[in-house]
């Protein structure tokens, strides 16, 4: 899209975002806040057992407690789904198995909560235990018992091995080679909403509505349908407003299947809402994930070969897990020029809750492993590490061999930026013991390629009708989950029209009347949104030109609009308001509206595994961390980070800088504390007093650079901010750390207990590292061989 | 299941409602349950997280921790009431203009406990903002912009509430 090059009115301006008057005064309604008449309560109960066979379930007490309105276990939804078409492995209730401490195994509905509680209690369900297998190591030692009986062999979900170029003999051109081991513990989203669906049963219509805290509207509208064998044009799914995902809402879950089901059972609304317990255990968060990765390079830095491989600990079921692999072996090639690359991942099933994506989805991890990886490198060569960087740079109007298209590419100027506003350079080793600076780059997607079921829809859609008041309003199914997705179609309508943000009217998320948008999901909003907006708002400005041109005797191409009116470039006082023109428009062609639909460039790449990883456009960001570290304590102080996002244009940059800084901010969360770990088969801290998070008190100061690279691809050339200035904080503060003390901590989090041990280590004449010790000795299958594009033929 | 229920009388933002509720029932139930004042969220419900934060005499407390019983006769602050006579809160303004909030689910309790802090001190330092403030969590900001906001609400609260 080529954009004009005359002043916005809107795009780039720092207006208040569209939402927020109702969430400051406590309007919004959140999914929780909803009730409606004769609606009941419904609650799910938890399996006890990290995994056992159910042997018997005895709900005949639950059923007789007064006020109980019906009770479901396993056999009443026996259907499975899952949010990916080769993992379709869940069951809203678990059917004779269970497969993690938390699954659900029954649902109330009753009168009230408390009854619905107390009916749980009364529920008897009798296990028998199989052996739980609760680590990747596990995993692998242990083919029996097998959590799924599919997938290639034992306890492994998924098997990735891909070659891209020739690697062994990049190895052999190497002057030196290093190989590196890193551990990135799991977390999870912790959105501050619980999750809470409300569902009604219509029973007169035949059809279902659920209201629902979700990302995808769309997916969980496919997954109800598959569950409950009702038509998709019986169910209509809202997404309320969302209180925080991350990535942690992305997944159909039980509780929207089984308010929907105890609605269809007991003709009345049920709501289900999920504790903070209860949330930690829904989780689909961060994998932890294991990986190894090998680097040739010549004496001048350049690379010639990589090989990485990384293991994921999945939990209990599939999710998203499949693209997760795919994930973190996917953009390593987006920020470095790999001429030969070998991709080996797998991802393990075990008995915790399951993994899926959290912001960043699959690519923090091999991102942390591969910026420390760089540092080291550096290091062997005697190479300062952005040299190392730079050296190796990828470009605009560049193919990876892999197969991904980079467009509009900001990473350098992002570095430069980065460099001089921390002032780098003449800090890196140049500050006292114990104070230190890190550098760390990256890269993310602007939307996935492709959508999760394999169609040739598009992926977003949008509808806007004008009507003779001048009243605009937009439809789209994306919903805002506070990323500030309504902010952005209004913003693109506005701009279009020669209106104000808070002038368009939004219908969104609401599977009955908006058409369809993917959801809220690997940073695909702006892009794919915001193209379908742009489309249709052309078309509706069409329409009013061709009708204002007549009226004033001009050429429509001399008409433009502008602060709410419509009137000739040269001549400004020549013109219509925007409602006059409507008028006229309506007149003269009926009800104005038009659409837009936005579906991605097809994938370059044609091997197995090419669906992960290609986007319409890549953003790009450079952070330095710098660190203060009490030796005595082992106490991390984070005292500021430079963060340079090429975000190709902010369509509103109060809204990007939030991004960036909350993205800091869990980035730094993972970096140094979070951790969703178990003992003895369950969570060992789910509440948010427990699971350790950053407070006011420890978040320190970001400076936040904006680098606009005009993206051709992207909606006035914007793209994404919500997921890639994460990636690179947490390798910038643990490349920091060795700065200020010479050691290396190469598993996330970077806790007090791993510096006190790595400086111990270092005292005793050891390298002063803490990290993992190897990887499992598995053979990977034969590596796909990929030929890659012409411009990395030998 | 049938229980007793008590009868209270409870003034939230200047508004008197007489409510007969189970005494066991927690302030934020009641609030949102049973007066539809659904303004006040929750993240946990057990103490941990500041997001259910109201104001009781003008001091900021966790609804998910107080009984609706004990708070008769005391003047309850929720997030509807802050808004006066249709004019916003100071607070409010700042936070809009600042992008204060971003998913919104956390903002009521900030925006309460922000008051308390301004009323009681009007110029707080960063370091006050960040003590006052340190017991509600939120996971999109990064809270640096709700700091900006404060800061902002609390200079424009000290020269006479004026807000542009």
């Amino acid at each position: 899209m080529t954009t004009s090059k005359r002043e916005f009115s809107v795009i780039g301006r720092p207006f208040p975002r569209v939402d927020a008057w109702d969430k400051l005064t406590g309007r919004t309604q959140y999914a929780d806040d909803l009730t409606l008449p004769r609606m009941a309560f419904g609650k799910i109960l938890f399996s006890t057992q990290p995994h056992a066979l159910i042997k018997r379930i005895d709900v005949s007490r639950a059923e007789r407690l007064p006020g109980v309105l019906a009770v479901i276990t396993g056999k009443d939804l026996p259907i499975q789904f899952g949010i990916m078409p080769v993992s379709q492995d869940e069951t809203a209730l678990a059917v004779d198995k269970v497969r993690y401490v938390g699954e659900p195994v029954a649902a109330v509905a009753a009168l009230d909560e408390e009854t619905a509680e107390e009916a749980l209690t009364r529920i008897e369900v009798e296990y028998e235990p199989l052996q739980p297998i609760m680590s990747i190591e596990e995993a692998l030692q242990h083919p029996e018992p097998r959590i799924h009986d599919y997938g290639p062999e034992g306890n492994i979900h998924k098997l990735v091995s891909l070659e891209f170029g020739d690697v062994d003999q990049g190895f052999e051109e190497a002057d030196h080679v290093r190989e590196d081991v890193f551990f990135y513990q799991g977390n999870t989203h912790m959105p501050m909403e619980q999750h809470a669906a409300l569902a009604q049963w219509d029973p007169g219509s035949g059809r279902l509505t659920l209201w629902s805290a979700t990302q995808t509207p769309h997916y969980v509208h496919r997954a109800l349908s598959k569950v409950l064998e009702l038509p998709m044009d019986r169910i209509r799914v809202i997404a309320q407003p969302v209180g925080g995902g991350f990535g942690g809402k992305d997944d159909p879950f039980s509780h929207e299947i089984c308010a929907a089901k105890l609605s269809m059972l007991t003709g009345r609304p049920v709501k289900i809402t999920l504790t903070r317990e209860e949330v930690f255990y829904a989780h689909r968060g961060r994998h932890p994930v294991l990986m190894w990765v090998k680097t040739g390079v010549k004496t001048d830095g350049t690379i010639t070969a990589m090989h990485f491989k990384s293991f994921l600990d999945g939990g209990a079921y599939g999710s998203y897990g499949v693209a997760s692999t795919y994930y973190t072996g996917a953009l390593q090639t987006v920020t470095y020029k790999i001429p030969n690359y070998r991709f080996q991942g797998m991802r393990v099933f075990t008995n915790k809750p399951p993994c899926g994506p959290k912001r960043g989805h699959g690519t923090p991890q091999p991102r942390y492993a591969l910026e420390m990886h760089m540092d080291n490198l550096a290091r062997d060569l005697g190479m300062d590490p952005v040299e190392l960087r730079l050296k190796n740079l990828t470009g605009p109007d560049h193919t990876t061999v892999n197969w991904l298209r980079i467009t509009s590419n900001g990473l350098r100027e992002c570095i430069e930026k980065v460099l001089e506003a921390s002032g780098y350079r003449d800090k890196h080793g140049k500050l006292p013991e114990g104070q230190g600076v890190g550098f760390a780059c990256s890269t993310y997607i602007c939307g996935a390629g492709l959508p999760i079921y394999w169609n040739d829809m598009p992926h977003s859609e949008v509808q806007i009708k004008v009507d003779r008041s001048g009243s605009v309003t937009a439809y789209s199914g994306a919903i805002d989950i506070g990323q500030g997705s309504d902010t952005v179609l209004a913003a693109i309508v506005a701009e279009v029209l020669g209106l104000q943000p808070q002038d368009i009217k939004l219908v969104t998320a609401d599977t009955d009347l908006t058409p369809i948008d993917l959801g809220s999901y690997s940073s695909r909003v702006t892009m794919m949104m915001g193209n379908a907006a742009y489309e249709a708002s052309m078309k509706v400005r069409e329409t009013l030109f061709a009708a204002a041109a007549e009226e004033l005797g001009v050429p429509a191409e001399k008409l433009e609009a502008r602060d709410r009116r419509i009137f000739v470039t040269d001549d400004p006082e020549k013109g219509l308001t925007f409602a006059e023109a409507a008028q006229l428009a309506e007149e003269k062609f009926g009800l104005i509206g038009a659409v837009g639909s936005y579906t991605p460039p097809k994938k370059l790449g044609q091997y197995k595994g090419s669906g992960v990883g290609p986007s319409p456009a890549y953003s790009f960001s450079a952070c330095v961390a710098q660190v203060r570290c009490d030796t005595e304590t082992g106490e991390i102080q984070v005292e500021k980070i430079w963060l340079a996002h090429d975000i190709g244009r902010a369509i509103n940059p109060i809204l990007v800088e939030g991004q960036v800084e909350g993205s800091v901010y869990m980035a730094l969360c993972e970096a140094l504390m979070e951790e969703q770990v178990f003992r003895k088969n369950v969570h060992k801290i789910p509440s948010l007093l427990d699971y350790k998070t950053l407070t006011f008190k420890e978040m320190p100061p970001v400076e936040t650079i904006l680098i606009e690279t005009d993206e051709p691809r992207g909606p006035f050339g914007a793209k994404e901010a919500g997921q890639g200035p994460l990636l690179p904080v947490m390798p910038a503060v643990a490349n920091a750390l060795y700065d200020a003390l010479g050691i290396r901590i190469e598993e996330l989090p970077i806790t007090p207990e791993k510096v006190l041990k790595a400086l111990e280590d270092k005292l005793k004449g050891g390298e002063g590292r803490v990290g993992p010790k190897g990887i499992p000795n598995y053979e990977f299958p034969e590596p796909i061989r990929v030929e890659p594009p012409q411009e990395w033929k030998r | 299941m049938h229980r007793e229920a008590t009868l209270l009388h409870l003034r939230v933002n200047g508004d008197d409602y007489s409510v007969a509720v189970p005494p066991h029932k927690t302030l934020l139930e009641v609030l949102r349950e049973d007066l539809l004042l659904t303004g006040t969220k929750h993240g946990c419900e057990v103490g941990e997280c500041g997001t259910c934060t109201v104001l009781l005499d003008g001091e900021p407390v966790l609804s998910c921790l107080t009984l609706a019983v004990d708070v008769q006769g005391r003047g309850i602050t929720t997030v509807e009431g802050l808004a006066q006579n249709g004019e916003l809160h100071p607070l409010q303004v700042a936070f809009a203009e600042r992008g204060a909030a971003q998913c919104g689910y956390c903002t009521p309790g900030m925006l309460l406990t922000a008051k308390a802090l301004l009323d009681r001190n009007p110029r707080p330092t960063e370091d006050e903002i960040q003590e006052a403030l340190s017991g509600n969590l939120c996971r999109c900001t990064g809270y640096l912009k709700i700091l900006e906001a404060v800061r902002l609400a609390g200079e424009r609260l000290a020269q006479g509430g004026h807000t542009p």
